[in-house]
């Protein structure tokens, strides 16, 4: 085992982890935050992204003893105050999603996106989220919200 | 999906990564964009993991006499960010995975694994890159047609750690084209083209055991021919060891490798001027 520090939503976790734990099991298993998903398992769907230290990751991808010491934002920690994030509130208006599971994801890798890009294009958009896949082909209304947001949020976080 | 146990050492200096590699073995994760996805599949199972991921001293990109030095530590993002680089290797980073990807893996474990459908192995050997490569002993300098030695197979010795990877600063015009795979991104055909004057050195990947150079292209070009003649040599330069799968089959590369080499010449000779 080994002893790691790790902030994340703002709470600051001190925990011993055998090293082979993923980061997304880390925070499924250990610390019961299971809106990040696993989906493909193989760092190709983007359904486990989460953001560390200010950066979109797979968290499928990354052992949770690279985060010792680093700071970890899940899609449970995006609203503030019981306010959605204008990311969650743009999926929710644009009906931004069908069963929802690549949703997390879809959400934490838009945030990183539209950071400084109020104006962002479709082309840009799609290009943008090649990292995250929708199975349930929801991608139109996807592109939608993630336009929305940007514009909401004027290139802000 | 877990990967299987490993015991873990985390080094706090270039000198201590080498010590624990040469006491314990194992393997050196960066980003561990190729080690950990080869480990969840149970592909890779080192026993061993020496996490290099937090020695700074080993990210980043400086430009110094000419030549561009690349840090192992440097993520893809990173270099298609970057100014300071040739065009091809900021074309070829941003062609990697997604942005995901790219906020975590790094140059060096991309070739330290050298995956035959990389992307930065191609550029790197086009632009006739140097790897400087260190052992508790010392150092030394590999160039990329002796780096890549073999499908997933480097001239890295056990022991031995690569710190940077140096290019020209200013080769010439150069370009990265290729055919992705839809899904993973990977290289089912890649080419690099660098055009200074009346020369050009080319590369192609994705579809060999790993890449390399294209020695009928380069004399094609030298020779005067133009983009079409040139690029149609690169037949000559493919054996009968290219790779083929489910996605794309070894005819249908080969046929590929043509066009691609096409357009990096093409794109690559605009940007010489």
């Amino acid at each position: 085992m080994t002893q790691i520090s790790v902030t994340i939503n703002g709470k600051t976790y001190t925990k011993d982890v055998e090293p082979r734990t993923l980061l997304v099991h880390f925070l499924r298993d250990h610390l019961e935050l299971t809106g990040t998903n696993i989906g493909c398992d193989t760092s190709q769907c983007g359904a486990c992204t989460v953001h560390l230290d200010g950066l979109a990751v797979k968290s499928c991808a990354t052992l949770t003893v690279q985060a010792d010491g680093a700071a970890v934002t899940t899609i449970e920690g995006l609203a503030s105050n019981g306010q959605l994030h204008p990311m969650q509130q743009a999926f929710w208006d644009n009906h931004g999603l069908q069963c929802g599971y690549c949703t997390p994801g879809m959400i934490m890798a838009a945030t990183k996106l539209v950071e400084g890009r109020p104006e962002i294009s479709d082309d840009e958009i799609r290009h943008g989220l090649e990292g995250n896949i929708c199975r349930c082909t929801g991608y139109e209304n996807i592109v939608r919200s993630v336009k929305a947001a940007a514009a909401q949020m004027g290139g802000g976080v | 999906m877990y990967p299987p146990k490993f015991e873990y050492y985390r080094a706090s200096s270039v000198a201590e990564a080498l010590a624990l590699k040469q006491q314990h073995g194992g393997k050196f994760l960066a980003g561990g964009h190729s080690l950990i996805p080869v480990m969840n599949l149970r592909l890779a199972d080192p026993g061993v993991v020496i996490d290099i991921g937090r020695l700074s001293g080993l990210k980043g990109i400086s430009r110094e006499n000419g030549t561009v030095r690349i840090g192992a530590l440097t993520t893809h993002a990173m270099v298609a960010a970057s100014a300071d680089v040739p065009q091809a290797l900021a074309e070829a980073a941003a062609l990697i995975g997604d942005p995901q990807v790219r906020n975590r893996g790094t140059v060096g474990g991309n070739v330290s694994h050298a995956d035959p459908a990389s992307d930065l192995p191609t550029v790197f050997t086009a632009l006739g890159a140097t790897f400087h490569l260190q052992t508790a002993a010392g150092t030394r300098q590999v160039a990329a047609a002796d780096f890549f030695t073999g499908l997933f197979e480097t001239a890295l010795g056990e022991d031995e750690l690569l710190l940077a990877v140096t290019v020209p600063a200013n080769p010439g015009g150069s370009a990265y084209k290729k055919l992705s795979n839809p899904a993973s991104r990977y290289a089912m055909v890649g080419a690099a083209a660098v055009v200074s004057g009346s020369s050009a050195t080319v590369a192609v990947g994705g579809l060999t055991p790993h890449a390399r150079r294209c020695p009928s292209v380069e004399a094609a070009w030298a020779g005067g021919s133009g983009v079409e003649a040139a690029a149609a040599a690169v037949l000559n330069d493919l054996g009968d060891d290219i790779l083929g799968d489910i996605h794309a089959s070894a005819d249908y590369r080969r046929q590929m490798a043509v066009v691609y080499v096409k357009r990096a010449l093409a794109a690559a000779q605009s940007r010489a001027g």
